[in-house]
């Protein structure tokens, strides 16, 4: 670019504009994707719609071939507006106290979530303060702490709940540990990287000033590690979700949004099953935009810089 | 210099604290397993295994002050030691119902009896699903970012999408993919394609961002044409994002493999085997395959990162000084 391009910039059109931001482009994508999800669920349906009239001896005209795959009972794929209407009826239409409802199975999975993510979160500090100041666990810990996410946990999730159900632990607990376990982890590996990140320069600044080492982390480590911690935060609290959903999955547990998949895998309810997987990613985006709302809250509270 | 200033040599101290460690860990473990319990004789051998602990943790801060690669390798496998020491000895004295959590040994003689039986559950879960599920899922999600690559409007729609997918709980998709592709390792396969295809996806398109624009300057002054761009600067630049998508999906497609299982499979296969031995109370053979799947998990991750090593030797994460 040379320099009388910087001086005068050519004025985007209204195309170039709308299409420069994000809106437009995931809106293109998402509206893409819609469409290629109603046509999947005709091509994927109609076979068992034309079996069925086949039986029956009905001829159906592409018209109804259309309307039936979108208002199956039990489609092989349902249609977008099906598993709306099952989200806002068994959401906002119906009491949250019933067991129906999904907002309670939401809050069953959500409370796991959140004691599994408190717990991670703690554990995973207190780690990576330990590995930050000893070269001992340094070496001897941080081999094992990455080890310990190639184990598949959700495999084992099963167990856990059932060994914990044994001793008397039932309930969110279990859950919670299978959580804790998943999102220690990027908080752990966020905070060393965050903990280590000043400078030498500005640790000897302080060694200069005869900075104890406890000084030296509330005043220097910890403010650095700060902008470390919250991208951490939001990939463990994604994972925290994923391990609470799964922790309910294979026990039978009677409640919570893997409830809700396993049962609707039973019998075969699709727009079930799709429905609580909705409702999974709305809580995972939700929990998210919480997350980044308490990074934007810390970075006002520090003069609007993180 | 007399016994005693030898001992303040830290790697004196280190010798005698590791040989003091093995010596009492494997006289201790021996009285466990002989029917000493620990709710009889507590406090003697509280205090006996805090020598050994002590012991150990003199040995490790011993070795940490080494940065040859034995002794980097040495800490860590000290430290798994004593976990599985501690384990052992607990389980063993406290007498832990077996139920609840069996003893390193335990689990090991269930490896070693019923290894025919692990076997082709790994061959099922692992060979027949999760390798072509990952390489499937991988390949998708590299070809799409390649094939999006000069479409800034489809990379902005794509991305956000992308990172939004990939913070999802997508395992839950398990169900619906066992009715649609049936019990076989096609379900398992395809749940993992769509649990690697988006970070694949969302760390290819970042890697190609990564040529800095002086490099690209450059390669324009030589008049090399989009693909000579591509597969000369930009594609070797992504590749560490690749390796990181590769790393992190070898995770997932093992999970993602495991989990599927719980749903409906044939009668072999890791995940179907944790969840029917669960049911059955067999803790220590579902120990025995959280164990297979550790292993296999860690060797892939292994693998991976040794190749990247290879091939990615230029980049700062891997050289010296």
């Amino acid at each position: 670019m040379t320099a009388l391009d910087t001086l005068h910039p050519a004025r985007p059109t209204l195309w170039g504009r709308l299409s420069g931001g994000h809106a437009v482009p995931v809106l293109t994508v998402l509206l893409a994707v819609l469409a290629l999800w109603y046509a999947a669920a005709v091509w994927m349906n109609a076979p068992q719609i034309r079996d069925e009239a086949a039986r029956n001896n009905v001829e159906l005209s592409t018209a109804e071939l259309v309307g039936r795959a979108y208002a199956m009972e039990r489609p092989v794929l349902p249609a977008p507006h099906q598993i709306a209407s099952e989200l806002w009826r068994t959401t906002v239409a119906m009491a949250p106290t019933s067991k129906r409802s999904l907002v309670y199975h939401a809050w069953v999975t959500v409370s796991a979530t959140l004691a599994g993510f408190a717990i991670g979160a703690v554990l995973g500090v207190v780690l990576a303060v330990g590995i930050v100041h000893s070269r001992v666990l340094d070496r001897s810990l941080m081999p094992w702490i990455i080890a310990s996410q190639t184990i598949p946990i959700l495999a084992i999730a099963p167990m856990i709940v059932v060994v914990l159900g044994n001793i008397g632990f039932t309930g969110v607990l279990p859950k919670a540990v299978i959580s804790a376990y998943l999102s220690f982890f990027p908080i752990t590996i966020g905070m060393v990287k965050g903990l280590r990140s000043p400078d030498p320069i500005q640790r000897e600044l302080l060694h200069t000033y005869n900075a104890t080492e406890s000084q030296a982390f509330f005043k220097l480590r910890w403010p650095a590690s700060v902008s470390f911690l919250f991208p951490s935060f939001k990939v463990a609290i994604a994972l925290s979700l994923v391990g609470a959903i799964v922790g309910e999955l294979p026990t039978g547990a009677a409640a919570g949004i893997g409830a809700r998949l396993l049962s609707g895998s039973y019998y075969g309810q699709t727009v079930q099953i799709w429905s609580a997987l909705f409702m999974a990613a709305f809580l995972a985006m939700l929990a998210i935009a919480l997350v980044a709302l308490a990074e934007r809250a810390v970075a006002l509270g520090r003069g609007g810089r993180l | 210099m007399t016994a005693r200033g030898n001992l303040g040599d830290p790697l004196r101290r280190g010798a005698v604290g590791l040989m003091a460690a093995v010596l009492i860990g494997a006289l201790v473990a021996q009285y466990v397993h002989r029917g000493l319990d620990f709710y009889n004789s507590t406090g003697l051998l509280a205090a006996v295994c805090l020598i050994v602990v002590a012991g150990a943790a003199v040995a490790m801060g011993a070795l940490a002050r080494f940065d040859h690669w034995a002794a980097r390798l040495a800490v860590p496998l000290l430290f798994g030691l004593l976990l599985l020491w501690a384990w052992e000895v607990a389980v063993v004295g406290f007498q832990v119902p077996r139920v609840l959590l069996p003893a390193p040994s335990q689990i090991g003689r269930v490896l070693a009896e019923r290894w025919d039986t692990l076997a082709l559950d790994f061959h099922q879960t692992f060979i027949r699903s999760v390798i072509p599920g990952y390489v499937m899922g991988c390949g998708a999600g590299f070809l799409t970012a390649i094939a999006i690559d000069r479409s800034p409007f489809l990379q902005r729609g794509l991305l956000p999408l992308g990172s939004l997918v990939s913070a999802m709980p997508i395992v839950g998709i398990a169900p619906i993919m066992v009715m649609w592709f049936g019990f076989d390792w096609q379900s398992k396969a395809a749940v993992i394609v769509v649990m690697t295809f988006f970070p694949m996806l969302v760390n290819t398109l970042a890697g190609l961002q990564a040529a800095g624009s002086m490099e690209r300057d450059l390669m324009h002054s030589y008049a090399a044409s989009y693909p000579q761009t591509l597969t000369k600067l930009r594609l070797p630049g992504a590749l560490p994002f690749v390796f990181n998508a590769l790393k992190l999906n070898s995770t997932l497609a093992l999970i993602g493999g495991i989990v599927a299982e719980f749903f409906g499979t044939p009668i072999q296969g890791m995940g179907f085997r944790i969840s029917t031995e669960v049911a059955r109370m067999n803790v220590d053979v579902v120990w025995a395959t959280i164990a297979v799947a550790a292993v296999a998990g860690s060797a892939f991750f292994g693998a991976l990162a040794a190749v990247e090593r290879g091939l990615t030797f230029w980049h700062p994460s891997f050289r010296r000084g």
